[in-house]
């Protein structure tokens, strides 16, 4: 593994990082209020918390992203006062980033070494640099090609790259800022144990994550933001997962998971038969009924976003599909709405809103038509459609007139649902429906899609969250590498079965 | 809930909340004003600002097209070529002497011009989504391609429109006034209030400004963004044909330089009118604010004696990225 050199000298028993009274505000806002916490040496430190809670602030305020309103930080005992992220980082702290952030078009080696690139006279060492990156990659238990482009891996891959970017700077305290969010089960198993290994060097680590049975598997302590304040912290051993979601949400969250009662016979309205998506998905086949909540499982990469691309038009496919019995094919988007379907992307920033546009004309982008008067946009109506949308889906804005971008995700993920509601679709196919959602809004989320299914229509959910699958989809769907491995229903809908359908070997071995 | 919304629609009226990006445009504008006052006391006579308006019609008319297109996200670097192209066309068909009825003769070749003008605009539009080639490279290959055509059809030389009953009938289109006001500026009126109108109400201008905002958001929202894309362009050809048919009765000739520059003008006002050249923000008005500066600017250069009119392109050029500075300081504030 990368060096992890004493930078500064570790006094015994000091933490290597420590925040006293930190606050930040922006303007009269104060989102982080007298917050003191520590990492020790080799130890995972769990920061949870809402979204809004302060845990992004927090992160960037320990990393030198952003400077402290009143309080003070503390390296090794004693006090610095980092001037930015290059600062951070000479010290020995290093963040890994929520967002990849990585050049697609260079390779890997050029990505892990840009800014410090290694020099042999006047050109760049390429041997020297391939060979670090690959090492440093393996160090993190993945074998990836130095010189691929990055813009050929997978978002599984490009995060280890990002990791192994990060790990090259020496550094005694490495902040995780949600790298689990895009991972699959077995990815974030990986990651876990690349975490373990960092913590067993002596390495101190702060780990933000909405995943909470994950925190109480790594964590060795658990802090808890709330409101911008710091409401709890406990060793890792003392809470269950229950316990830090009650602390996070300030009462008990007493059923995540809607009750449901699905019916057994009813008719079908999408039947999907040897569709293929060229690259993605080959010959699948599925029937969806009225009603239903579909689960779709499988490792990132499987296909399912990209076979689901495929079914509303957005990416070329062939193969037979009914819609309420009769054949269709859908060229592009208009068409699929037309016929009823609605599809939510899992990536609501970038292809879900407009995030510098106002709310309402998000709200009836897709269903404008709806709002022609002559040939003029009823503005009128527009502003009340976005009333009642606020009100049924519970969109907290603090103005109408506010820019979607400015809304937490949380609300963001309404504010689409509400979108493509719109529409008035029959089937609806939601993608990542809570990725980077706090605990709260994802129970809000699965109540509304439940109460959808209610109304007699017909949702697909497609998911890297097995919990979350089995919590409210009637049968699941798990895919791999392209291909329906098979389904699951009934007593069947567990996390073992479909992790074997979905790796195609036994947990055991994949764990 | 009516009461909360007419309170909100207070709140939002008042001054605080104006988009100084919006306003940056007119403000300049009245600046300009009053240093030309101060250069000239003639600049401010109603004949003055009449002709400085006139003048600035044809790039002002190609201006609102080109911020359907720029709104959209996509680029015009052609639009001086098709000036020179589509009024050659249009002025060799008046010479041809097809219909012999001069009025006849003359409708006809008006409505060529538009259909000219939409057919070239078709062409960028087609290359840039069908072809899938960058608008920038797209148009830069149809500003060659028209320029050229025009070089061979004038052979190197001028057309010149040589009816003189055509000529004779045509004159007011561009010399001619309504109530006082010049043709040229009520066709700037009408343009840019058309183009504000499709633009802003209805939702086809809903679609392109969100294409031009993001156009994945758009593609899953169920928009034909080939086609919004497509039709900008038409809407930049139809203006660029507009702008024809004042220019053909103003000097009754082309040449190879007929248009040279203006697509620079033409981005310039539409950046300096507030519309992003990112794309998803579109104000025509702002645009026809900005092609009234750079007009002025040129007037006031003229009329004072401390700066050479021979540097009018490079100041025009100047302004382009000052405007840019402008914009961004007012991002940052808001």
């Amino acid at each position: 593994m990368s060096p992890s050199v004493d930078l500064a000298p570790e006094k015994t028993g000091m933490p290597l990082l420590e925040a006293v009274g930190l606050s930040k505000s922006f303007g009269p806002v104060e989102v982080l209020k007298e917050v003191s916490l520590g990492v020790n040496p080799g130890e995972v430190h769990a920061i949870i918390g809402e979204n809004g809670a302060g845990k992004s602030t927090l992160m960037k305020l320990l990393s030198g992203h952003l400077q402290p309103t009143r309080g003070e930080m503390r390296i090794g005992g004693e006090t610095v006062a980092l001037t930015g992220p290059v600062d951070a980082e000479r010290r020995g702290i290093v963040l890994v980033h929520q967002e990849i952030l990585l050049a697609p078009d260079l390779t890997v080696a050029q990505n892990v070494y840009l800014g410090r690139e290694l020099r042999k006279g006047l050109t760049v060492d390429d041997r020297a640099m391939n060979a670090g990156a690959r090492q440093a990659v393996r160090d993190l238990g993945a074998d990836i090609d130095p010189q691929v482009v990055v813009g050929r891996l997978s978002i599984a891959q490009r995060q280890l790259v990002q990791i192994a970017r990060v790990l090259l700077v020496p550094h005694h305290v490495v902040i995780f800022d949600e790298p689990t969010a895009s991972l699959t089960p077995i990815e974030t198993e990986a990651l876990l144990k690349v975490i373990a290994a960092i913590r067993a060097k002596g390495v101190g680590v702060f780990y933000i994550s909405h995943r909470l049975p994950e925190v109480k598997e790594i964590a060795d302590k658990v802090s808890v933001l709330r409101d911008g304040r710091l409401v709890a912290s406990h060793p890792a051993s003392t809470l269950e997962p229950v316990d830090m979601a009650r602390l996070m949400v300030g009462r008990d969250v007493a059923k995540l998971y809607p009750d449901r009662h699905a019916e057994a016979t009813r008719e079908a309205v999408l039947e999907v038969e040897d569709f293929s998506v060229p690259g993605f998905a080959q010959n699948a086949s599925f029937t969806l009924r009225k009603g239903e909540i579909l689960g779709f499982a499988g490792l990132v990469g499987a296909g399912r976003t990209e076979l689901m691309e495929g079914i509303v038009g957005l990416r070329p496919g062939r193969g037979g599909l009914r819609v309420n019995g009769a054949a269709a094919h859908f060229p592009n988007v208009d068409a699929s709405l037309k016929a009823g379907i609605a599809y939510l992307s899992e990536d609501r920033k970038g292809k879900g809103l407009l995030l510098a546009e106002e709310l309402s004309i998000n709200l009836t982008l897709a269903s404008l038509h709806k709002f022609q008067r002559g040939l003029q946009i009823d503005r009128a109506r527009e502003r009340a459609a976005l009333n009642k949308a606020i009100g049924e889906f519970d969109i907290r804005a603090g103005r109408k007139d506010m820019l979607a971008g400015q809304l937490s995700g949380g609300n963001q993920q309404k504010l689409l649902l509400a979108k493509m509601m719109m529409t008035d679709p029959g089937i609806i196919i939601i993608d990542e429906p809570t990725r980077g959602i706090d605990i709260g809004t994802k129970q809000q989320i699965y109540k509304f899609i439940a109460e959808l299914a209610a109304e007699g229509r017909s949702i697909i959910v497609v998911s890297s969250e097995m919990q979350e699958l089995i919590g409210i989809c009637d049968r699941i769907v798990v895919m791999r590498a392209g291909h329906v491995v098979g389904e699951v229903s009934g007593e069947h809908m567990n996390e073992n079965e479909i992790v074997v359908l979905a790796t195609g070997v036994k947990s055991a071995e994949a764990a | 809930m009516t009461d909360i919304a007419a309170t909100n629609e207070k709140v939002r009226k008042s001054w605080k909340d104006i988009d100084l990006r919006a306003v940056a445009p007119f403000v300049a504008l009245a600046l300009l004003l009053v240093l030309g006052a101060f250069a000239n006391p003639n600049f401010l006579s109603i004949d003055n600002l009449l002709n400085v308006a006139t003048r600035s019609a044809f790039i002002a008319i190609i201006a609102v097209g080109a911020t359907f297109v720029i709104a959209a996200g996509g680029l015009d670097l052609s639009v001086g070529s098709m000036v020179a192209f589509v009024a050659s066309l249009a002025i060799l068909f008046m010479n041809s002497g097809a219909i012999a009825d001069s009025s006849i003769m003359l409708a006809t070749a008006l409505g060529l011009t538009i259909a000219m003008g939409a057919a070239c605009g078709l062409a960028n539009g087609l290359i840039t989504t069908a072809w899938r080639i960058e608008p920038f490279i797209a148009t830069l290959g149809t500003m060659g391609i028209y320029r050229g055509l025009t070089t061979w059809l004038s052979q190197g030389g001028a057309i010149t429109l040589r009816e003189p009953e055509i000529q004779t009938l045509y004159r007011p289109a561009y010399f001619g006034s309504v109530l006082g006001v010049p043709v040229p500026i009520i066709a700037i009126l009408v343009t840019a209030a058309i183009g504000a109108f499709v633009l802003h109400r209805t939702r086809y201008g809903r679609h392109v400004l969100a294409v031009g905002s993001n156009e994945d958001v758009a593609r899953y929202s169920g928009i034909p963004v080939e086609r919004v894309r497509t039709i900008t362009y038409i809407i930049q050809g139809l203006c660029v044909a507009v702008a024809c048919l004042l220019y053909i009765p103003r000097l009754g000739s082309t040449s190879a330089t007929t248009g040279l520059m203006w697509e620079l003008q033409a981005i310039t006002a539409v950046v300096i009118g507030g519309t992003a050249l990112r794309g998803g923000v579109g104000r025509i008005w702002g645009t026809v604010c900005g092609a009234f500066i750079l007009e002025i600017v040129g007037n006031i250069m003229l009329l004072s004696n401390f700066i050479s009119e021979y540097l009018i392109v490079a100041i025009q050029g100047a302004i382009i990225i000052i405007a840019m500075l402008v914009q961004r300081s007012l991002v940052r504030k808001s």
